[in-house]
């Protein structure tokens, strides 16, 4: 998106813009894809788009208090979703309506949050939808470090925590702590939106979360089979999902989800392993 | 009446109150909402013997079961459980979604980590060593049980806890599924705390009835609990005298009125709304024309 004042500067710039952006957003896929597979498995999608939408108000406080925006978002994403699995145990509504209010008020919190502050120019739009080709050798590192993070918290509780996914009372049952897998879980989801907002954008977010996740579905045959599989969809998504950016002057972040999108469906066309059954959802 | 059932019986020569003690309920409540589910319920497992909890539908089994595993907190007394209790738990409804990859030999690992070999002779011994590479979701409702239960004792559990572990498992496979407990019981001389609303083949299978409707409404041997007055109150004398001769597919509900509905959680439901002492009015007596095949409702006479 914002190439165009840079192209005259020459090739090794471009380059450098291009392998930071490769970087950053293949890095973001591989922690992406696995978590998905949660997302999934736990129907969370749309908790997960509710805390994405709360990022914005994070990068509010980011500029207000001067912290680094992955870290605003992190913190504000990781309050909401804390906020609402104490919220699911103790309102009377409906989980999904729960959401849907959270959801919306949380993005005009932070619109509005973001208009007060009048004395930083921000750029709104790369944050809704993306803006991977901003992304600085700083965010690079922090994009790798706080991947390298959520992937070994992830490798630490993947076992309670897809027993907890399976059958929260079996794993009550047989003494794995449901509860505190559900909560690390959600905290590794408000890690991967602020790490992956400038890639996608808050509102483009969770497609990077669910789509490879969907899709590795259908070449699966175990779960741990399925969160590699969709780890490299997503990279592949984000690698395809640039070139197409660039060779057609597309924004980077809807580009991204388009190619996702044109994974899965090439999926569906291809076959794989069956995943519809009689009387199944799916 | 139960003794003439062929499954194995107690190992009679230890007497009760010699088994090492796992686990026991004292008082144990719980309230949701402002309302007791269960209420001064006690009772307690010793290792090598099957408890059974029956009662009506809304009874407070399952309730009373997942207090004892700890999934629910206690209200009102206390669950001690023995030191380092291991618990094997084969929950009433399992349905795993379509989302998720799983075959039967990652289901045997999902809560805890066992050699190939372990994995192959637990699917053997209950008797499904070749669908360990079928995805659960396509295994049939006794197959699926199996494979629960194959999940459950491959932990060597001290306690297993089967909350029915009769649902979607046809007449045959039931003889062959409680056989199968007993065996369990004595390989592993666990405790085993099972539930359920069939009453007849768990009565003679088992060593120690706790009788449900809310609180204890009676307890005992099977033979003291079908004979005494509580259990006649509340599940009608010609039910428990035909207790042993019938096998009875609970696939209906009846209401006051006498009119049958089908089971499910319509019936459920109207279990729970009838409640009390009345809301298990089987009439045994009635022509039993649904769901089970004609020639097993005499195994004796």
């Amino acid at each position: 998106m914002t190439t165009g004042t840079n192209r005259t500067t020459g090739t090794a710039m471009i380059d450098e813009f291009l392998l930071r952006a490769f970087l950053a957003g293949i890095g973001v896929a591989v922690v992406a894809g696995p978590l998905g597979c949660f997302v999934v498995w736990r129907r969370m999608a749309y908790f997960g788009d509710t805390i994405a939408h709360s990022a914005l108000l994070g990068v509010a406080l980011a500029l207000l208090l001067d912290w680094h925006v992955m870290v605003g978002v992190f913190a504000v994403s990781a309050a909401i979703a804390l906020a609402l699995l104490v919220l699911r145990r103790v309102s009377v509504l409906p989980g999904d309506a729960l959401l849907g209010i959270l959801s919306h008020s949380a993005l005009a919190i932070g619109l509005v949050a973001v208009a007060f502050l009048t004395t930083v120019r921000i750029d709104l739009v790369g944050y809704l939808f993306g803006d991977i080709l901003s992304v600085g050798w700083g965010d690079v590192a922090m994009v790798w470090i706080g991947g390298a993070a959520v992937l070994a918290v992830l490798a630490l509780v993947w076992h309670p925590l897809f027993a907890a996914t399976v059958s929260e009372e079996l794993a009550a049952a047989e003494g794995l702590a449901p509860a505190r897998s559900r909560t690390v879980f959600v905290l590794l989801l408000a890690a991967v939106i602020a790490i992956a907002m400038k890639i996608v954008g808050i509102l483009l977010v969770t497609s990077l979360l669910i789509i490879p996740a969907a899709t590795a579905r259908r070449f699966a045959s175990g779960p741990e089979v399925m969160a590699l599989i969709a780890a490299g969809l997503g990279a592949l998504a984000v690698a395809s999902g640039l070139a197409g950016s660039l060779a057609f002057d597309t924004p980077s972040g809807p580009s991204v989800v388009v190619a996702a999108l044109a994974l899965f469906v090439a999926s569906l066309a291809l076959g794989g392993r069956t995943v519809s059954a009689p009387g199944s959802q799916s | 009446m139960a003794d003439s059932l062929s499954f194995p019986e107690t190992p009679a020569a230890r007497p009760r109150e010699s088994r090492e003690l796992l686990v026991r309920a004292e008082g144990i409540g719980v309230r949701r909402d402002g309302r007791w589910l269960v209420r001064n319920v006690d009772f307690e497992i010793r290792r090598g013997e099957i408890v059974t909890l029956i009662g009506p539908n809304g009874s407070g089994k399952t309730t009373t079961a997942k207090t004892v595993l700890g999934i629910y907190a206690c209200d009102a007394g206390q669950v001690r459980r023995a030191d380092g209790l291991r618990i094997g738990y084969v929950p009433q409804r399992l349905a795993i979604d379509w989302s998720l990859p799983l075959d039967v030999r990652r289901l045997m690992t999902l809560t805890g980590r066992f050699p190939a070999p372990a994995i192959e002779a637990a699917l053997a011994e209950v008797g499904i060593a070749h669908l360990a590479d079928a995805p659960v979701q396509r295994l049939s409702g006794g197959e699926f049980q199996r494979a629960m239960l194959a999940r459950a004792i491959i932990r060597k559990p001290d306690l297993l806890v089967l909350d029915e572990p009769l649902q979607g498992v046809d007449f045959t496979g039931e003889i062959a599924l409680y056989q199968l407990i007993g065996t369990i019981r004595d390989r592993l001389d666990c405790g085993i705390l099972l539930i359920s609303h069939d009453l007849h083949i768990v009565m003679a299978a088992t060593d120690h009835v706790v009788c449900l409707n809310g609180h204890v409404c009676c307890h005992g041997t099977p033979q003291s609990v079908a004979e005494s007055e509580e259990y006649r109150a509340l599940f009608g004398s010609r039910g428990a005298a035909a207790l042993a001769v019938y096998r009875h597919h609970h696939d209906h509900a009846h209401l006051p009125g006498g009119r049958v509905v089908p089971a499910g959680s319509t019936a459920e439901a109207i279990d729970a709304t009838a409640g009390g002492e009345a809301c298990c009015g089987h009439d045994h007596g009635h022509d039993h024309d649904h769901g089970h095949e004609p020639h097993h409702g005499h195994r004796h006479d």
